[in-house]
């Protein structure tokens, strides 16, 4: 029971014109309101949100020395704000004022008068009941730190955190490899200019290790996430490269006696790379990387040769004696950008991946069309090396597939594939590509047209149909699939088949998603705060969300997502300070027995409990208000402001003593 | 001359998508009858089944909780509580004896004005024929 | 020094209340010192009279248990409250309806029809149901009239305090008592509950919680529960978290859900139902089908959630 004073209350009845005295009793309603315990007035005008209709609410409030105001008029939708602003004009408190919808939920949908009056008389009575309960609520006025995290260094990390930078805000941006670039990079070109990727791609990524705003850190990996919107703590764990950047010319003298060597992740593992490299030659910064994971040992120090070479013939930069940073960074927004691997091509069977050599994944495929790929660009089988004269591509290879794999479409292997059979076409001439396909999907600008001339393409078939099985008879690699617009069953000798698969959220992404606490879809994907309106940031308030991280897209999708979260995160930073709404849930900590049931109810985590007091505590500023905690509340120890069960009830009340 | 029963059926509406599809019925001049009376809640998530139960008890015939559709919820899965909710909620309403009309949960977006004006029209003529619940008096007779 | 005194009755009870008082164990020697225990039916023959003679407010405290079933637990609460300065609603049964509140989930002529005619080893061939007045020929005998709905303590009379349990815990009953015996000063507020804690049964339960999650809803004989992990988390319904803590988690240290029996929290407008939210908002399913499965397992809400509350609801009884 609450123990306020008695408010004054009035209450002013809008005629809206016709639309609501048209069919409402208007005097009735005053009269009746008048009758109401607390309601010292109760008055009607014309047109309450024209000038002298407000000014008539101001005067009122003023003369008859108001505490709170009930407006009965048009939706809440409509002119809430506008009369919450003129009660808050006058020195009241602006959650002093309730609006009572007599219009579109009134007299525009019951033609009879007696009963659009009485139930007029209800929603009246309901809002009055409402207003003598709302508490007297401040904004919550929080901090704002003013620069950005940006996780994750591909073309969408990039640029965002060119973006802001430029804006002159400071922006760290946390890479896990040691070079930014990320898939990008492993392209030989774009589709559908047939851009050289890494030519576009290269400036970008000196702009950012050039740029005085944007503060890099590589081989790195976010370890923790404290804190709320404007105000995040986090820890960063940063490895060493063992290599003096400033110093080092990528003479590759390490490299050269380095006696371990791995698959080499840049060419998904078509070649080989010593555990001392530089991750591809326009990695930047420009100096090569100790991978201290597979160097044959650095505590105790196992090898050392790398450095006897570097201080012998090199510029001496190589230090083995080097540690992990922590870093804890401050910051007030955060954008996850941390793209896509490709789904596990061998559990599709029925493909033959990592059975036989010749069955390759488009990613690979992309190393080896590129120039300083594992074949200098030449197209060779990797069982053999010949030159292959009959490639089939196989689009949708594990995608579309609800039952067995991927149900999503990935959107950009159509254009990716008819890209790589172009390619396969220029450098083999008489060569043969046979594409399977269910459906076409290229909607970008210029994209169709550049499907349409492969498809019209000498030397390159786009079949209609699905493979069934591709399979090893003979030591040749047999495709049996379909084509559906002739009816007929395929079967094709290929020397090469490359499996265009799904694209999948990066390793990385399940543990980064926990750790800033933002949701992911079913696929692992971040999740956007609303499909349609706000596909820039997550539910949770101060991250941001760009680029295939989210969900499956192309580059210029990415480069647009990753501006508009990077203008996201610089709204939020515009001010020092932001303004949450009030009207969040409250626990009462002498009620709170530690349950816990709230927690995973709400989907900001806004809810957590508290160590050492063991009762729930409420972060007003990540709590969005809706009050699902509350209703799941086993003892009431949680309540909403403004939205009370005893406000609840008040208008139940109200609707039933009619 | 007998007087039609009237039902008093309170609506639980939430803001994003349920009040505002209400609202849109109102500004295509829909028409149905008044006997739903709307409370605006953020969400349809912060409906406690013991608000309903009250509801009941303080002598509501009905009660309509409505919210966004699954997927569409302005707070992510508010809705799906609800859902959750009100499935054990009906099964324990079975057992008190209230029939299933008078309580229920619909799913109505911002776009469905039609919708609501349906829902409203449907759910007051069923409850009408169900008669008064008079939960109140019901105790009183059975003591 | 002037002794207190004190009395205890029963109404529609089991009697384990009676024993709860028991619990004092070798304090209720010392008890006798400082009180004249002047009405208990349950341990010494009294009849109506004694009491019935008895001035009004002669009694300080008045301990009654047992839930009001039938005219004469009315009539006894009655002249109890009218003969005593403080009443105090002892158990569940007093304080919220207890197990026999469960009846107003039937009626009474439904009750009768099984107790008297349906049950296999009664044997009634003339199939006669208990009546308030039959005419022998000796007289006109009465038995009290059995009400179709239960109800608590308060809701016949004004009570001033309630202990809740099925029954109180020992300690608790220890520290009630003795509390009024050495004379509460200042006395709580009046409507206090004693004997209890403020805040849910989590609060003192030693058990570890992971993840608030639930997959499938299991009846105890259905498990072995894991004793060091929370039972909601594996499936059985525990009250634990609708219920007032104090009692010592007795049940979970027995690898037992919590059934309620202490009653609703102090904000918590129904326990049941708010038990039912709770649980039902954790339900790990996202579609209709899906809840519904989990909600299909939840085999009598009503007995689960409502186990010891009936008469305190919202509802208080089902529609007959």
């Amino acid at each position: 029971m609450s123990t306020m004073p008695q408010k004054r209350v009035g209450v002013f009845i809008c005629h809206c014109g016709l639309n609501i005295a048209g069919t409402v009793n208007i005097n009735e309603v005053v009269e009746r309101a008048k009758k109401q315990a607390g309601v010292v007035l109760a008055v009607d005008h014309k047109y309450l949100c024209s000038e002298p209709g407000q000014a008539l609410i101001k005067d009122t409030i003023k003369q008859q020395h108001l505490d709170a105001v009930v407006v009965a008029a048009c939706s809440p939708a409509m002119h809430e704000s506008t009369f919450k602003n003129v009660v808050q004009s006058t020195g009241l408190n602006r959650y002093n004022c309730e609006i009572a919808n007599i219009r579109e939920q009134g007299s525009w949908v019951h033609d009879d008068r007696e009963r659009a009056t009485a139930k007029s008389h209800v929603a009246v009575r309901q809002a009055i009941e409402k207003v003598k309960l709302n508490e007297a609520l401040q904004p919550i006025t929080v901090p704002v730190t003013r620069r950005v995290l940006v996780v994750g260094g591909g073309i969408a990390g990039i640029r965002a955190a060119l973006d802001v930078a430029n804006a002159g805000y400071e922006v760290y941006l946390v890479e896990k490899s040691g070079t930014i670039g990320g898939r990008m990079a492993q392209l030989s070109e774009t589709f559908p200019t047939l851009d050289c990727s890494t030519c576009i791609l290269g400036p970008l990524m000196v702009e950012v290790y050039r740029h005085p705003n944007i503060k890099l850190l590589r081989l790195s990996k976010v370890e923790e996430v404290k804190g709320y919107i404007g105000n995040f703590k986090v820890t960063v764990r940063q490895e060493p490269p063992y290599v003096d950047v400033a110093k080092c010319n990528a003479c590759g003298e390490c490299a050269k006696v380095c006696p371990a060597e791995v698959p080499n992740e840049f060419d998904m593992g078509l070649t080989w790379r010593k555990a001392i490299y530089t991750p591809f030659a326009q990695a930047v910064p420009p100096a090569y990387v100790l991978d201290s994971k597979n160097c044959l040992g650095l505590l105790p120090q196992a090898c050392g040769e790398c450095k006897r070479a570097c201080d012998k013939y090199g510029t001496s930069c190589i230090n083995l004696d080097a540690w992990p940073q922590v870093h804890e960074l401050e910051v007030g927004a955060i954008i996850a950008a941390t793209g896509y691997e490709l789904y596990d091509a061998a559990k599709l069977t029925e493909y033959g991946y990592g059975t036989h050599p010749d069955v390759m994944t488009s990613l690979e495929f992309e190393r080896m069309l590129s120039a300083s790929g594992p074949t200098s660009g030449e197209i060779r089988c990797p069982s053999d090396g010949r030159i292959p004269r009959e490639i089939v591509f196989i689009q949708c290879a594990g995608q579309r597939e609800p039952e067995t794999a991927l149900p999503y479409c990935s959107k950009i292997c159509c254009m990716y594939t008819a890209r790589h059979a172009m390619m396969f076409h220029h450098k083999v001439p008489d060569g043969q590509a046979y594409v399977f396909y269910m459906d076409i999907r290229a909607g970008g600008k210029g994209y169709e047209e550049f499907v349409k001339r492969c498809q019209e393409e000498k030397g390159l078939l786009y079949l209609r149909g699905r493979v069934a099985k591709v399979y090893e008879e003979n030591g040749k690699l047999i495709v049996k699939g379909v084509d559906t617009l002739s009816g007929k069953t395929v079967e094709i000798n290929a020397d090469l088949v490359i499996l265009a698969v799904g694209m999948v959220p990066s390793a990385e992404s399940h543990d980064l998603a926990s750790k800033l606490k933002a949701s992911l879809d079913a696929y692992g994907f971040f999740a956007e705060a609303h499909p349609k309106l706000r596909p820039l940031e997550s539910p949770t308030a101060g991250i941001y969300i760009a680029g295939a991280g989210h969900a499956p897209k192309d580059i210029p999708d990415t480069v647009a997502q990753a501006s508009g979260a990077a203008s996201k995160a610089l709204d939020l930073l515009s001010s020092p300070t932001l303004e949450r709404e009030p009207t969040v849930a409250k626990v009462t900590g002498e009620l709170c027995s530690g349950c816990g049931i709230c927690i995973p109810i709400c989907p900001y985590t806004a809810l957590t409990l508290s160590s050492t007091t063991k009762v729930a505590e409420v972060s007003a500023a990540l709590c969005e208000g809706c009050g699902t905690c509350v209703a799941s509340c086993p003892s009431g120890a949680l309540t909403l402001r403004n939205l009370t069960d005893e406000q609840i009830l008040a208008m139940v009340e109200a609707i039933v003593a009619s | 001359m007998a007087t039609t029963f009237e039902p008093k059926i309170v609506g639980f509406l939430c803001r994003w998508c349920s009040y505002a599809g209400a609202d849109l019925a109102g500004t295509n001049r829909m028409k149905y009858p008044s006997n739903v009376s709307s409370i605006r809640v953020n969400c349809s998530g912060r409906i406690d089944p013991v608000l309903v139960m009250k509801a009941l008890a303080l002598g509501a015939d009905g009660v309509l909780i409505a919210g966004c559709h699954p997927g569409d919820c302005h707070y992510t899965n508010g809705n799906i509580k609800t859902l959750r909710r009100f499935k054990l909620l009906q099964k324990m309403l079975d057992q008190f004896g209230i029939e299933r009309e008078r309580v229920r949960l619909e799913w109505i977006s911002a776009a469905e004005g039609e919708r609501y004006a349906q829902v409203v029209r449907s759910m007051t003529e069923q409850v009408r024929s169900l008669g008064p619940l008079n939960w109140k008096r019901e105790l009183e007779a059975t003591a | 020094m002037i002794k207190q005194k004190l009395a205890f009755n029963w109404a529609s009870s089991c009697g384990g209340c009676e024993i709860a008082i028991f619990e004092l164990g070798t304090k209720l020697v010392e008890l006798t010192n400082k009180v004249e225990i002047i009405f208990w039916p349950a341990i010494m023959d009294y009849k109506y009279q004694d009491l019935e003679e008895m001035p009004d407010r002669s009694i300080d405290v008045a301990f009654m248990n047992g839930a009001i079933q039938n005219s004469e637990n009315e009539h006894m609460a009655k002249l109890l409250r009218a003969k005593s300065k403080i009443l105090v609603a002892f158990g569940s049964c007093a304080y919220t309806g207890g197990i026999p509140a469960l009846a107003n989930t039937t009626t009474r002529d439904e009750i009768f029809t099984n107790s008297y005619k349906d049950t296999p080893t009664t044997v009634n061939p003339e199939k006669t149901l208990p009546q308030t007045k039959f005419q022998a020929k000796e007289g006109e005998l009465s038995i009290p009239e059995f009400y179709n709905t239960v109800k608590s303590l308060d809701q016949v009379v004004d009570v001033d305090y309630y202990v809740p349990g099925c029954p109180p815990v020992g300690e608790q009953v220890t520290k009630v008592i003795t509390q009024f015996v050495d004379g509460l000063s200042p006395l709580p507020p009046k409507g206090s509950i004693l004997g209890a804690s403020d805040r849910s049964l989590c609060y003192e339960c030693k058990r570890v919680r992971d993840e608030r999650k639930i997959g499938r809803i299991v009846r105890t004989y259905q498990t072995i529960p894991d004793p060091q992990k929370c039972l909601l988390e594996q499936g059985i319904i525990c009250m634990g978290p609708a219920t007032r803590g104090g009692c010592g988690s007795v049940c979970l240290d027995a690898n037992m859900p919590c059934r309620g029996c202490y009653g609703p929290l102090p904000k918590a407008i129904d326990q049941g139902g708010k038990m039912l939210s709770a649980l039902s908002s954790i339900f790990d399913a996202q579609t209709e089908e899906d809840v519904q499965k989990i909600a299909d397992s939840v085999v009598d809400p009503i007995g689960t959630f409502y186990r010891f509350s009936m008469s305190r609801s919202l509802m208080r009884r089902t529609k007959k």
